[in-house]
């Protein structure tokens, strides 16, 4: 994608979009012109697409969104082959089209991955992300009779640390960037938050065996270090927390060697 | 009909803890025997859900979005409010208790804030053993910072994502009793109608957003948490699928709605650029810590650039007209203020619709570090909607509908005027008020959540027969036919006007004639206009594809179609209240200095409005509101 700024005012872009009717639907490109100007949001740009396409009698394109604001991770669509369009630690709907040039040719595909089935058009199902959290992604801690939150001083290099990595939208585009399909930078960064916190060291090494093990289950390949995840996070999420995945997971296979905790489902 | 609103009597200091020694409890054993229907999964939803599929009752929880975790509590930046004391600034129980109530204008319930108060500090504990990320300083404790409307330090952060880190920790709760099979998750799911059997809610029907199913859930209770109504203003800091549909749906069946006509302007959001714009986005009210807020005090400085204009032709009009609370005025205050000067010819950027929030000061006191450490995603956000450098130049910020304190009305024991149905969070009219202060919507969300519907639901299901209706009951199979037919009905029309032109047709009439500033003219113009857009709605209105699959366009008609009724309902309860308070100002009733004139003597009640068909008058009920700890006086910041 073009990194210049347009000249003031109106443009024309040409769109170029994944269509699918369904998860079981062959699918194809089509081609739409988009008459815009360079203050609208990558998301009002096919707002504009769809209500022409009503107008004219034909399917508007089904998308993902909802805050518009860059926090909820619900957007999700690849921009000419990167996901969220690759203006740095910048999600889709808060892509502006200022960042094209009039005249660009815009190709926009959904998220491609096994683990995350196409619903319709640039929609797919993200649900396998919500079972590896469900998995382990917790501290497990009852409502209530929990002690006074300043009893346990936490020093300030490890809270951030742990912000850092808690900064993840769960949006999924690490995984639709993967060659591998692997969600390796989002489970990796929810180990770490914990691990870096009192709180979460308890359950650290049965959190990351269920998690690693999860991933497996729901379909997400095995990290082979690329970095594309964190090059597409619109957070900044660092693979450093994929690094302390694997270490979490190694001192949890020792721990289990030693005896002091079981793996889930052994 | 005169309400009750059941609070306790007696000490207020003791109010919450003999109530809860007062209600009835659920036996272990015999909560398993109880399913519970709950709607929405932000804040409060995720947090009632989580903690009673804990306690051992059988959950089932409904969102629209694809995750629990997107639902739009996530959005809230600034932070969440506790009377811990921790700084040791003289902050206490009853100073937030005291704040909360003149903040609100004094148009809430005593008992209901002060209940809020005393647990807001067990949500930091809840939240801290979580592994929720707060801000803390270098000797490891948790680090604060002040919001509008407090003179102490009691607003607990995390980065400018409070909101986020919060849900995130009730989302990992609520996943945790996913993964126990406490909670059923039904994600992609709107509800679009209450059923009601024999007076009490047993039951939602729902449409499956991806296959077009359209179905039953019953259950011995619905928790409704579906958050606020303010997309009615089409452009607003709402997250574009929140409705007023869930609740709106209940009302129709016969729950009263309170106090709709108490909305929140928030004071800074990015201005509006243009009439394609989808939304507008909030800057944290955080800012007003370290920004100062100003417009030139000539209009012929006004498209001048900020830099450029002397210090001494800039009207810091907030320290000027409030010293004590200077630029953390509360907001409706602040957004009132920032309307006038615009007014009056001083706004800046486009249409002149903008004030400056300025750091140049702060930067030069603390460095350009500090500012990006306390703010840095803030800034990032400013730059790239406006493609301005908020360290250089000042940002410019404007009002935007935000959060709604009005909803549907509710007891002490968060219970509607219909048995069984609860309302949490955003969607009750219940604490705030008539203005709610920054970082007590998050604190409203949980407490509401995991500290006070798993005790007073127990005291609903003790005197309940579990499992009373079943699917196959004839309400049951009405409401389905009700909803199949209302989207037949969107779908048939086939006209010429998408759902997104009415919905942005209703918000500009709402916003000019319903909005910031309201008079007997504009509601009454309002009053007649509504109707008409709604009648060409049902004759007019576009609506592609059909009902059995995905169908987002279909979607928006249906919510529209439950905005339009319910905006009537704001401008009817606007007119109505006779009375400026809070974020309601009537322009006819205001102190010389332009300050909101409350009339007690008339007005000292919650409004509960009973839905009577479509074109028919609503019946209006009220709950006189009892100050008995708190003097009633007029609001000062000065």
């Amino acid at each position: 994608m073009s990194a210049q700024t347009s000249e003031h005012g109106a443009m024309t872009v040409k769109l170029i979009v994944w269509r699918q009717k369904g998860p079981r639907e062959p699918g194809r490109f089509e081609t739409y012109a988009a008459k815009v100007t360079e203050h609208h949001s990558f998301l009002e740009m096919l707002d504009v697409v769809n209500e022409d396409l009503i107008m004219q009698g034909k399917e508007p394109i089904t998308f993902d969104h909802d805050c518009r604001e860059g926090i909820c991770g619900t957007c999700s669509a690849v921009v000419n082959g990167v996901p969220h369009g690759g203006q740095t630690r910048t999600t889709l709907c808060q892509l502006h089209m200022r960042k094209f040039k009039d005249g660009d040719a815009i190709y926009l595909e959904p998220w491609r991955a096994r683990a995350f089935p196409i619903i319709r058009d640039l929609m797919v199902d993200r649900g396998a992300l919500d079972k590896l959290i469900q998995a382990a992604g917790y501290v497990s801690c009852h409502t209530g009779g929990v002690p006074d939150a300043n009893s346990i001083p936490i020093s300030k290099p490890d809270s951030d640390y742990a912000m850092d990595a808690a900064e993840c939208i769960g949006c999924g585009a690490c995984v639709a960037a993967c060659p591998n399909g692997a969600a390796m930078l989002f489970a990796g960064a929810k180990v770490a938050q914990f691990a870096a916190l009192p709180q979460g060291q308890v359950e650290a090494p049965e959190r990351v065996a269920a998690m690693i093990k999860a991933m497996q289950e729901c379909g997400f390949g095995n990290c082979t270090n690329h970095y594309e995840c964190q090059a597409a996070c619109p957070k900044g999420v660092d693979v450093k927390f994929i690094a302390r995945l694997n270490r979490e997971f190694h001192k949890a296979l020792f721990k289990a060697k030693a005896g002091t905790f079981t793996p889930v489902g052994e | 009909m005169i309400l009750d609103g059941k609070a306790p009597t007696g000490p207020i200091e003791q109010s919450w803890d003999k109530h809860r020694f007062d209600m009835k409890l659920v036996n272990p054993p015999n909560k398993r025997k109880f399913k519970i229907l709950v709607v929405g999964t932000g804040l409060a939803g995720a947090s009632a859900a989580a903690s009673l599929g804990e306690l051992g009752y059988n959950v089932e929880a409904f969102c629209y979005q694809d995750s629990p975790r997107r639902a739009h509590s996530i959005a809230a930046q600034g932070g969440i409010n506790a009377a811990k004391n921790y700084p040791n600034d003289g902050d206490s129980i009853w100073r937030l208790f005291y704040d909360t109530i003149k903040g609100g204008d004094f148009r809430s319930r005593e008992a209901d804030v002060w209940r809020l108060s005393q647990v807001s500090n067990n949500i930091i504990d809840q939240c801290v053993a979580q592994g929720v990320p707060f801000a803390r300083d270098y000797a490891g404790y948790l680090d604060t910072r002040s919001f509008g409307g407090a003179q102490v330090s009691r607003t607990f952060y995390a980065r400018g994502q409070t909101g986020q880190q919060l849900l995130l920790g009730a989302y990992s709760a609520i996943s945790r009793q996913i993964k126990t099979g406490s909670v059923k998750l039904f994600p992609r799911t709107e509800m679009l109608d209450l059923v009601v059997v024999d007076g009490e809610a047993k039951g939602i029907t729902v449409r499956d957003l991806v296959t077009g199913e359209i179905r039953v859930h019953t259950g011995d209770a619905v928790v409704l948490a579906s958050g606020g109504y303010m997309n009615v203003f089409y452009l607003s800091t709402n997250a574009m699928g929140c409705s007023v549909t869930a609740i709106w749906k209940a009302h129709k069946k016969g729950a009263y709605f309170g106090n709709p006509c108490f909305t929140q302007i928030h004071p800074t959001c990015i201005p509006q650029a243009g009439d394609y714009q989808s939304k507008l986005t909030l800057m944290s009210e955080s800012l007003r810590n370290d920004g100062r807020i100003w417009v030139p005090k000539k209009k012929e400085d006004c498209g001048k650039p900020a830099n450029q204009i002397p210090e001494d032709d800039r009207d810091y009009y907030l320290e000027r007209k409030y010293p004590t609370f200077g630029n953390l005025a509360p907001r409706d205050i602040s957004s009132r203020a920032a309307k006038e000067q615009c007014d009056e010819g001083r706004g800046v950027g486009p249409g002149g619709r903008g004030v400056y929030l300025d750091f140049r000061d702060s930067i030069k006191r603390f460095g350009e570090n500090v500012i990006r450490e306390r703010y840095g995603n803030l800034f990032e956000m400013y730059e790239r909607i406006t493609d301005e450098d908020g360290y250089k130049v000042p940002m410019r910020i404007y009002p935007a509908p935000h959060y709604a304190m009005g909803g549907l009305w509710v007891d002490y024991n968060l219970m509607s005027n219909l048995p069984g149905l609860f309302v949490l969070g955003e969607a009750n009219f219940s604490v705030h008020g008539a203005n709610r202060l920054g970082a007590s919507a998050l604190m409203q969300g949980l407490a509401d959540g995991y500290f006070v519907i798993p005790y007073t639901i127990a005291n609903y299901l003790k005197d309940t027969k579990p499992g009373k209706v079943k699917a196959d009951h004839p309400e049951c199979a009405k409401s389905i036919e009700d909803v199949k037919g209302t989207t037949k009905k969107l779908l048939s029309i086939k006209g010429n006007r998408t759902p997104f032109e009415f919905i942005r047709e209703l918000g500009i009439e709402m916003w000019n004639n319903v909005g910031m500033a309201r008079s007997k003219e504009s509601l009454t113009a309002a009053l007649s206009k509504i109707p008409a857009i709604r009648e060409e709605f049902w004759k007019n209105l576009k609506v592609s594809g059909n009902g059995a699959e995905m169908n987002q366009q279909l979607e928006n008609a249906s919510r529209t179609a439950d905005f339009i009724e319910f905006g009537e309902l704001i401008a009817r309860d606007a007119l109505h209240r006779d009375e400026s308070c809070g974020g309601h100002f009537r322009v006819e009733h205001q102190y010389a200095d332009g300050e909101a004139k409350r009339d007690d003597a008339n007005y000292a009640y919650a409004a509960a409005w009973e839905f009577k068909g479509v074109d028919k008058e609503p019946e209006l009920h009220k709950e006189p509101l009892k100050f008995e700890n708190i003097h009633l006086a007029v609001r000062s910041y000065k």
